[in-house]
């Protein structure tokens, strides 16, 4: 296992989406972990296909941005109605909730959204100028019309010459590439 | 295939008509200590079982448009369901004996002292009234016999028919419309009009909204109880109670957005003749029912279906529906309850008993029809694409 990091991964190519999704699933189920998928659109059932047991980062932390934009667009309202600047309007008291929340509806909204793109991007380390696996020449067709399936050298599994014999035997797999640092 | 694909459920059939007619025989007795409350209960019953036939014949109209493999799924439930709509005619009888007991608008006394009813008149009068009911009752049975009759025929021989799914499309675009035509007019006529002077915009969309979500919560029972079974058993996926779900969290925002959205315009508002009905209810017992609708009808079931978890799961998922469906009796009763007993909470046995023996005819009818045919419309040509692209995830 001394070549685990000579290389980052292999790449194996596919020509269609059935081909990757059933790829990925005879590879999940050999038992590598650290598989990763590439498509130039979002293929329904991926997630699934690459075994991916998402911890729910993303959930929570729109959940807490949620949280946190409901409690800001209240709060902001209800301390300048009832502190800042009272105002008597129609005879009602400073804090009218029903009037506060069409606001706190939207900051709730607004707060959640901003926390599922930004927190997206930050879970997903992303942005990253570099990435092993633009080295592979024919990745660039992964933003046309090719589809590609990486096992990393750091899964357990990983062995560069069995790997590959096993790639490269993935039903209807049109290429297997090393991915070099 | 369908005489052998159909499974039947006499056992449950017969427990659900039992407690129906014992219930019923029970309210019967009711009816003759107390004739005024056996109708104003059997009114409140009767809007909150209205939801399913009627809220199957939206769903199973959206689904024939849309396809998706979360409608394949409950479709035999939404048509099974939709097709019970002739029992609502019977049901709609004692509505009528009762009339002079429930709408201050068909008692001539009262009409004769009041100017306002006077002007309206025209429209809320007792021949008018019943013609339109007749005419949403006519519009209902034709539209889901329709969607029955083809989809059943539909099951007949081995191929597929795309032109009955064309069929039901034609039919289906033009029923979504009628659909949330028919159930604004009809509400406005059965629930509204018992505060005649009070009037709302937004108070037939709260029933559409409301029978969406009970026929959701109803199909979600529906598919855990038969997912065991053939053929769902092969085809029903985490992934259908997970999009079911995640249609019902939909239903109980729009609920609240509704409710909240008819409160604040009256309330910005406040003016004499619209917060009547807000005040009607802010006392003697009636103001617990907006918190704790506001707490267990929106916010619990919002925050229990965020989790992604819980609606993949049959179990937990089931127990929320169930949930969902008890919490629509309270805001229906209290949608119509406090028009006669306006700020003096009051609750009679028979408000209890006419929903159940109602539920108990109506489930028996249901299940009767349910057991009839296929659990899936096999024929319908995008059922393999549908139920294909679930086929890489894990069973429920």
């Amino acid at each position: 296992m001394n070549d685990v990091h000579a290389v980052y991964g292999l790449m194996v190519e596919f020509a269609s989406t059935d081909d990757l999704l059933d790829g990925c699933c005879t590879t999940r189920d050999a038992g590598f972990k650290k598989i990763d998928a590439f498509s130039p659109a979002p293929i329904h059932g991926l997630t699934e296909a690459i075994g991916y047991q998402g911890k729910g980062w993303i959930a929570k932390t729109v959940f807490i941005g949620g949280l946190l934009g409901a409690l800001t667009g209240f709060g902001l309202q209800a301390w300048t109605s009832a502190v800042a600047y009272p105002l008597n309007i129609g005879g009602r008291p400073y804090v009218s909730w029903p009037a506060f929340i069409p606001i706190t509806f939207e900051m709730t909204i607004l707060v959640a959204v901003l926390a599922a793109v930004f927190g997206m991007l930050a879970w997903n380390k992303l942005p990253q100028p570099y990435h092993p696996v633009f080295n592979v020449q024919r990745f660039k067709l992964a933003s046309s019309d090719r589809f590609f399936l990486v096992v990393e050298s750091i899964d357990a599994k990983f062995d560069r010459d069995q790997t590959r014999t096993f790639l490269e035997g993935l039903d209807n797999a049109v290429g297997v590439y090393d991915v070099e640092y | 295939m369908n005489a052998s694909d159909a499974v039947r459920f006499n056992g449950l059939q017969r427990r659900a008509l039992l407690v129906g007619l014992g219930a019923l025989a029970l309210s019967l007795v009711g009816w003759f200590m107390d004739p005024a409350q056996f109708y104003r209960s059997w009114l409140a019953g009767y809007l909150y079982w209205l939801a399913f036939p009627l809220g199957a014949f939206g769903f199973v109209c959206l689904h024939n448009m849309t396809g998706g493999g979360w409608g394949f799924v409950i479709r035999r439930v939404l048509e099974s369901a939709a097709g019970t709509t002739p029992l609502m005619v019977l049901f709609f009888v004692p509505v009528v004996l009762g009339l002079t007991d429930l709408y201050e608008w068909a008692d001539p006394a009262i009409v004769a002292a009041d100017p306002i009813l006077q002007y309206k008149a025209p429209f809320l009068n007792v021949p008018f009234f019943l013609a339109r009911a007749t005419l949403y009752f006519a519009v209902w049975i034709v539209v889901t016999q329709l969607v029955v009759r083809w989809s059943r025929q539909q099951d007949e021989g081995d191929d597929p028919r795309p032109n009955l799914t064309r069929r039901l499309q034609l039919l289906s675009g033009a029923g979504l419309p009628i659909y949330a035509l028919t159930v604004s007019f009809a509400t406005i006529d059965w629930g509204m009009t018992l505060d005649p002077h009070w009037f709302s915009t937004i108070y037939g969309l709260l029933f559409v909204v409301g029978q969406g979500l009970a026929t959701l919560a109803f199909s979600i029972i529906m598919l855990a109880k038969l997912s065991g079974r053939e053929p769902l058993a092969g085809v029903v996926r985490r992934g259908h109670f997970h999009d079911l779900g995640n249609l019902m969290l939909a239903f109980v925002m729009l609920w609240a957005y509704m409710s909240f959205s008819q409160y604040l315009i009256i309330w910005s508002g406040n003016l004499p003749e619209e917060i009547s009905w807000y005040l009607n209810r802010s006392a003697g017992g009636w103001q617990f029912f907006a918190p704790v609708l506001m707490a267990f009808h929106f916010a619990l079931p919002f925050l229990l279906l965020l989790a992604r978890r819980r609606k993949q799961s049959a179990e937990a998922l089931t127990r929320i529906a169930v949930w969902v469906l008890i919490l629509r009796f309270v805001d229906i009763f209290w949608l119509v309850a406090p028009a006669f007993s306006p700020r003096e909470f009051q609750v009679h046995w028979l408000d209890l008993s006419i929903p159940v023996a109602m539920g108990g005819i109506w489930l028996a009818y249901f299940l009767n029809r349910l057991g009839s045919w296929s659990l899936l419309p096999t024929n319908d040509p995008r059922i393999d694409e549908a139920l294909k692209g679930s086929s890489h995830e894990v069973h429920a």
